[in-house]
């Protein structure tokens, strides 16, 4: 069966739209009769990888591939990249701006929880070029 | 416990979707660190904080919880309340810290 394909343009520096492309995706997965386990796990690491790109990248592109066993998301960016991904997928390590850390982000949390939600997670980083994260949530319908 | 019996015993005032207090709710997680709270939060329950911001909106959302105290009359964002509105999340204020609150809810979930 062909995949549901969807993109997604996340603005940049712009915290009062981020999380809409995980809000739509969530409500997709929910109509499409998604597990809703799964289905919050997704919305999740998607908003953490949003976000990201909110503070870091000023924004980038999300690819949103549905199918009927699992749910694949890449989001690429064209930011400053990464520099050692090790060190930022620890949690508690953040490079988030005061002016971030303020609205309640930057608490080096949010790769940590892209593995922790994900079933694979994969992080390509070019500095100077940009970001790119796949990620893999096995799903199922429950109806 | 329903998210009205929850605002009833703890004298909480609501804030945002008073037509949507039949929500179920259970247990809560206390937290301004919205990463902290999509981490470790658990669906349906009820997140006491002082981020009254549109962010916290999106989070209560994506990570399916029943609902958001603002305690110690935290104050709430005018585009965070237009945004709850729009996408039916409760948001629920009270004058007592988080840790009394939590208190209470703990009592109010046994009785």
């Amino acid at each position: 069966m062909q995949p549901i394909i969807k993109t997604y343009v996340i603005p940049g520096d712009d915290f009062t739209h981020a999380g809409e492309a995980s809000g739509k995706v969530k409500a997709m997965l929910k109509q499409l009769g998604y597990d809703s386990d799964a289905v919050r796990r997704i919305a999740i690491a998607m908003y953490e990888a949003e976000i990201n790109m909110v503070i870091h990248a000023d924004g980038g592109k999300a690819t949103v591939e549905i199918h009927p066993d699992r749910v694949e998301l890449t989001l690429q960016d064209s930011g400053p990249g990464i520099e050692d991904v090790e060190l930022a997928m620890q949690e508690g390590y953040s490079t988030a701006p005061d002016e971030v850390r303020a609205l309640g982000f930057g608490a080096g949390m949010g790769l940590p929880n892209i593995k922790k939600y994900t079933d694979d997670m994969k992080i390509e980083s070019i500095v100077g070029t940009g970001t790119k994260i796949y990620m893999l949530v096995k799903a199922g319908k429950t109806s | 416990m329903t998210v009205k019996d929850l605002c009833d015993k703890l004298s909480l005032t609501v804030l945002t979707c008073g037509d949507r207090l039949n929500r179920e709710t259970n247990g809560c997680y206390i937290g301004d660190l919205l990463s902290w709270v999509m981490g470790r939060a658990r669906e349906d329950a009820a997140w006491i904080t002082v981020m009254g911001n549109i962010n916290s909106v999106a989070v209560a959302k994506l990570a399916d919880l029943s609902c958001i105290i603002l305690c110690e009359k935290a104050s709430l964002d005018e585009d965070a309340r237009a945004q709850a509105d729009a996408n039916g999340i409760v948001i629920l204020s009270g004058e007592d810290p988080a840790y009394e609150l939590a208190l209470k809810l703990y009592e109010a979930s046994k009785s």
